[in-house]
């Protein structure tokens, strides 16, 4: 299917220029665009979380220091040159946004999902986190304590969700596949089982 | 921040959150290509990912600044524009060049409405 929007045409221009400059190739640029869309995902940064759900030290090392936690998984996407998980628990809700622009642990969850970049999203739940939480389904008790964290060029945030009712026993594979992106920026919980 | 973007936050459009795993990134090919040469180019050095990030802000904060628009936010427009600026700002790309080949592409036939 061919798309011929303004923006279509000028990106295709932008190519074919830099590939004739010698800039970049269209192999390349597939190449990123594969690793992207199949090997940097979600699916890590849920590896990490039940990671942290089966092992007391882990979980106390990725808090403590998230960025050298992780650098164990050697994780491809880079993008997280300094990340801090914070957990949450009872009485306590963390949400993550990138009020400037779309920043976002990459490495870890993948590309941004579309409602992240909106700028909606970005200035209402700072003001009215627990509104908007509850527009997205996540209806707070009034004594959960909601922290918002504003993610920059420097520092990314993950959100360490609470380990479900239900899982007792489980394996660390078992627990990552329920795991969802929208836990780990605090959007929702992950549900009982 | 500005106030006119709430009225934007439509959540059960197509901004509804995506409450799975596998949710596709870009709406369009073609924003797959401009992720993709702006992740290349920064990979290779051409420019830092943090000289694009700061061209980004700038294009989302002039149009978080101005009239809203209508439909979807748009943000690889932005992304685009923000790719433009920089190549442009390192003189990696002329903006006569560009233009020229955009026209050129526009005008690529599709036949049936090329009466001339």
């Amino acid at each position: 299917m061919s798309d011929d929007t303004p923006q279509a045409i000028r990106a295709a221009a932008i190519e074919s220029l830099l590939v004739e400059k010698g800039l970049l190739t269209s192999e390349r640029v597939d190449d990123v665009i594969e690793r992207y869309n199949e090997r940097v995902g979600p699916m890590n940064g849920a590896r990490v979380v039940a990671k942290a759900w089966c092992d007391p030290a882990f979980k106390e090392s990725l808090l403590a220091d998230g960025t050298t936690a992780i650098g164990t998984f050697a994780f491809e996407g880079g993008e997280v040159d300094k990340l801090v998980v914070v957990a949450n628990a009872p009485g306590v809700h963390n949400v993550v946004v990138c009020t400037l622009c779309s920043c976002y642990p990459w490495a870890l969850l993948g590309l941004p999902p579309r409602w992240y970049k909106d700028p909606a999203y970005r200035s209402r739940i700072v003001r009215e986190p627990r509104r908007v939480l509850g527009e997205l389904g996540l209806e707070l008790a009034r004594e959960v304590e909601v922290r918002v964290w504003d993610s920059s060029a420097e520092v990314r945030y993950l959100v360490l969700p609470e380990r479900p009712a239900g899982t007792d026993g489980w394996t660390e594979d078992r627990l990552a596949a329920i795991v969802t992106r929208e836990s780990m920026i605090g959007v929702e919980v992950v549900p009982g089982q | 921040m500005t106030d006119h973007a709430d009225r934007a936050f439509d959540l059960s459009g197509a901004l509804a959150p995506p409450m799975t795993n596998g949710e596709l990134v870009f709406d369009a090919p073609w924003q797959g290509r401009v992720f993709g040469m702006a992740r290349s180019l920064a990979e290779r050095g051409v420019y830092s990912w943090d000289e694009l990030r700061e061209r980004l802000i700038a294009a989302i904060e002039s149009a978080d600044a101005g009239p809203p628009t209508a439909g979807r936010y748009r943000y690889y427009d932005h992304f685009l524009r923000a790719l433009e600026a920089l190549l442009v700002a390192r003189g990696l790309l002329s903006p006569g060049e560009l233009e020229s080949r955009v026209r050129a592409f526009a005008d690529r036939p599709h036949g049936h409405d090329h009466s001339h």
